[in-house]
């Protein structure tokens, strides 16, 4: 088989990655899956001429290898598809971008409605036909404060046979607007790929710059970067459980974890300012250090809160109308979950025992990452419990990383990056695995820049997850994903 | 039952003094910039060139700063040479007018409140529709803290209502993609007149870092008429707080 390996972060000379045949591409692709890999993305980049570069990236967990390889295809190949469900997604978006047919696609529609393209709302939802079928219309202005997102549901009474997701209301361009750098826009516009990802996402796009710059950070700048990893984790974590809450009608818990939430984003912004923690990661390492008595007192400080967290969380654990809501709800199988390639706490939850931290780890992760553990049962509950558990473990890890910071200069600066390369970085996110990726031309600029938020494959596990279920249950099975618009529109 | 009134006693009460207390930012809460023009050098421009959003310009009097596109990340106070930029901890930052958006010196945006009719009309309440038109869930989630038990909006008569048709005005954040574009206005004509017309965060502002995208609108400036603008990326919530209480006339 024809593959280039590389791994998290590491570069590879764009000359490397094979270029074969589509038949060929096909076939290896696929028994690369069969063998047990994992479709990390396939994606299309600007080809020679007419035509459009395929390249598709396979994940070797166990070994924490990445394998590239890429085929050039016009007007139309035979899609992977029907044999590789978790391309599904990736061979809509290729041909939305590209006006390349993946041919025995079984639903190539519109992903985003770029502009130039067919208006959005106006696409052609399926439908279900028979008696007493009806269907109900949600959206983009939703109930709450949140973003847009259009969900159409066809119901027989109150049961949903499909639910059917259409996006894109928040594309504005974001990777069209990183090619050609890095530039001073770049690093602010990786952090507002997902507000709320902030650390992950400004991560994910310094490791891609420091990787083709051939850069480490120091241990210290490493250890300080988890640290916001983690907090954006613990903070997102705490919020949807609350949020969680609030969709049963438990006040209690709701307005706890909400406090909660905030202790977490204020202790970001006496570290950096921002309660987001805009700004805090940079290529290089990281704006600012922490004294000796911040990490004494961060500790302490997450210590009480942790203490808190476990009080308000419990009244979940032990209401018995909070777990009648939870329990088998908004079921995702574990298979179903495998073959859509989900990612994040909503596949651990439904037992797929993955985690970029430590399977494909980059930086300080590949030295320590936290414990891992996986729920089995997928339901809303399991999605509940297993962002409980992951901060529970993330507290933990967080108190050994503040014990030993490590020692090491902050920031350092990054040398020009290297030209004709293309390179993956991924970070374990708080809703799962974010993937950049970037292609350097000859002067070391990105000629092509590609995001991939957890939300872009974990959109249809929330669809999936709602077959069956009754309409109502849909503000509860969405919040147990929480997955981001704007991640997923760019 | 019983573990629930213990967690309710263990949690305490835990909503913030402010308005009535100063606000209890973090000493490195990047608020209201103040400018010292008179320590620009004669063809200075390091700040503008360092500048991600383009907020920065050299006019006549000396440099400006545009905090309706300034996203608060201090690149043009590491580039100046010449400490002629900081940004203080003032949470301030709301202004009924873009004009006032533009720091020159240490001058500070104004809310004037809303006319007395206006504030008879909405008695003590605002009831507020969001729309996110292409907002990072950065804002959004600063708007949701405003309905948390510390910010607590409705101690105020503040919250944000599900449909446009309960609503007093509405708030939008985003840089207004031309996907959302439509949606955005239908949302505005559902409000009942007199409505309101509140950006919140740089990008509803002026298109923030999307600004001159072909995928957005800049912001809402020249779609909708504006009543409050609160600049951020995002709005700390005490900054939209206090925005929204001057325009109420509470502050």
């Amino acid at each position: 088989m024809a593959f280039a390996i590389t791994s998290n972060a590491i570069p590879l000379p764009i000359a490397a990655v094979p270029v074969v045949e589509v038949d060929a591409f096909r076939r290896d692709v696929l028994t690369a899956i069969a063998a047990g890999g994992r479709l990390l993305l396939l994606i299309g980049l600007p080809g020679d001429g007419r035509a459009t570069r395929l390249l598709a990236a396979i994940a070797d967990d166990a070994r924490g290898a990445i394998a590239v390889c890429s085929t050039d295809v016009t007007d139309a190949y035979p899609a992977l598809t029907p044999d590789c469900p978790s391309a599904h997604y990736f061979e809509r978006e290729i041909a939305e971008q590209y006006g390349i047919e993946p041919e025995g696609h079984p639903w190539l529609k519109p992903v985003r409605f770029p502009l130039g393209g067919p208006t959005i709302g106006e696409a052609d939802f399926y439908s279900v036909a028979g008696s007493e079928i009806h269907e109900v219309a949600v959206g983009p202005v939703h109930a709450g404060v949140i973003e847009p997102g259009h969900f159409r549901f066809n119901c027989h009474g109150e049961r949903v046979i499909h639910l059917e997701i259409s996006l894109g209301y928040q594309h504005r361009g974001v990777e069209r607007a990183l090619r050609g750098g890095p530039d001073r826009r770049s690093l602010y516009l990786a952090e507002t790929v997902a507000g709320d990802t902030t650390a992950g996402h400004a991560t994910a796009y310094c490791q891609l710059f420091e990787g083709l710059a051939e850069r480490e950070c120091s241990a210290r700048a490493n250890a300080l970067r988890v640290i916001a990893l983690e907090l954006e984790r613990i903070a997102n974590h705490i919020g949807d459980l609350g949020a969680l809450a609030g969709d049963v009608g438990f006040l209690p818990a709701a307005s706890y974890c909400g406090r909660l939430r905030g202790d977490v984003l204020n202790l970001t912004a006496e570290l950096n300012g921002s309660r987001l923690g805009r700004g805090w990661i940079r290529p290089g390492g990281i704006a600012r250090d922490i004294g000796s008595d911040e990490l004494r007192e961060l500790k302490r400080r997450l210590s009480d809160a942790g203490r808190d967290m476990r009080n308000a969380v419990d009244l979940l654990w032990k209401s018995s109308s909070v777990r009648a809501r939870f329990e088998n709800t908004g079921v995702l199988r574990h298979e179903a979950a495998a073959d859509l390639g989900i990612v994040g706490p909503a596949a651990r939850a439904s037992g797929i025992d993955r985690d970029t931290r430590r399977d494909l780890p980059a930086a300080l992760y590949r030295a320590r990452h936290p414990t891992i553990t996986v729920g089995d049962n997928g339901d809303v509950f399991a999605r509940a419990l297993q962002r409980w558990r992951e901060i529970e473990h993330s507290l933990g890890f967080l108190a050994d990383v503040l014990d030993d910071p490590g020692s090491g200069t902050t920031a350092s600066a990054i040398p020009s990056l290297a030209p004709d390369a293309v390179i993956l970085s991924l970070v374990e996110g708080w809703r799962g695995e974010i993937v950049h990726l970037a292609v350097t031309d000859a002067a070391g600029r990105f000629a092509h820049y590609k995001i991939l938020d957890p939300s872009f494959r974990n959109w249809f596990a929330l669809a999936f997850a709602m077959r069956g279920q009754p309409v109502m249950d849909f503000p509860l099975c969405n919040k147990s994903f929480n997955l981001s618009y704007c991640g997923h529109d760019l | 039952m019983f573990k629930t009134l213990l967690a309710r006693a263990r949690q305490g009460y835990r909503t913030a003094g402010f308005p009535a207390e100063e606000p209890g930012l973090p000493a490195l809460f990047r608020g209201r910039p103040e400018l010292d023009p008179t320590k620009c050098t004669d063809g200075c421009r390091q700040c503008v060139d360092a500048c991600p959003t383009g907020a920065l310009r050299v006019a006549e009097a000396g440099v400006e700063l545009d905090i309706g596109r300034c996203i608060f990340c201090e690149e043009c106070v590491a580039a100046c040479p010449e400490g002629a930029i900081a940004f203080t901890r003032d949470w301030r930052v709301a202004a009924s007018r873009r004009e006032d958006l533009i720091v020159t010196d240490d001058n500070r945006p104004r809310v004037d409140a809303l006319g007395r009719e206006l504030r008879r009309l909405l008695g003590r309440s605002l009831r507020l529709r969001q729309v996110s038109a292409g907002g990072c869930n950065g804002c959004e989630v600063e708007v949701n803290a405003l309905g948390n038990v510390v910010f607590d909006g409705s101690r105020f008569g503040i919250e944000f209502v599900a449909s446009p048709r309960h609503a007093d005005g509405i708030l939008v954040t985003g840089p207004v993609t031309a996907n959302m574009k439509q949606a955005l206005l239908i949302t505005y004509e559902a409000v009942a007149e007199p409505k309101l017309v509140i950006a919140a965060g740089a990008c509803a502002i002026s298109g923030g870092l999307y600004r001159s995208h072909p995928e957005v609108s800049d912001g809402i400036e020249g779609l909708l008429p504006v009543d409050l603008y609160i600049p951020g990326c995002p709005p700390h919530p005490i900054t939209m707080l206090d925005g929204l209480l001057r325009l109420l006339g509470r502050l």
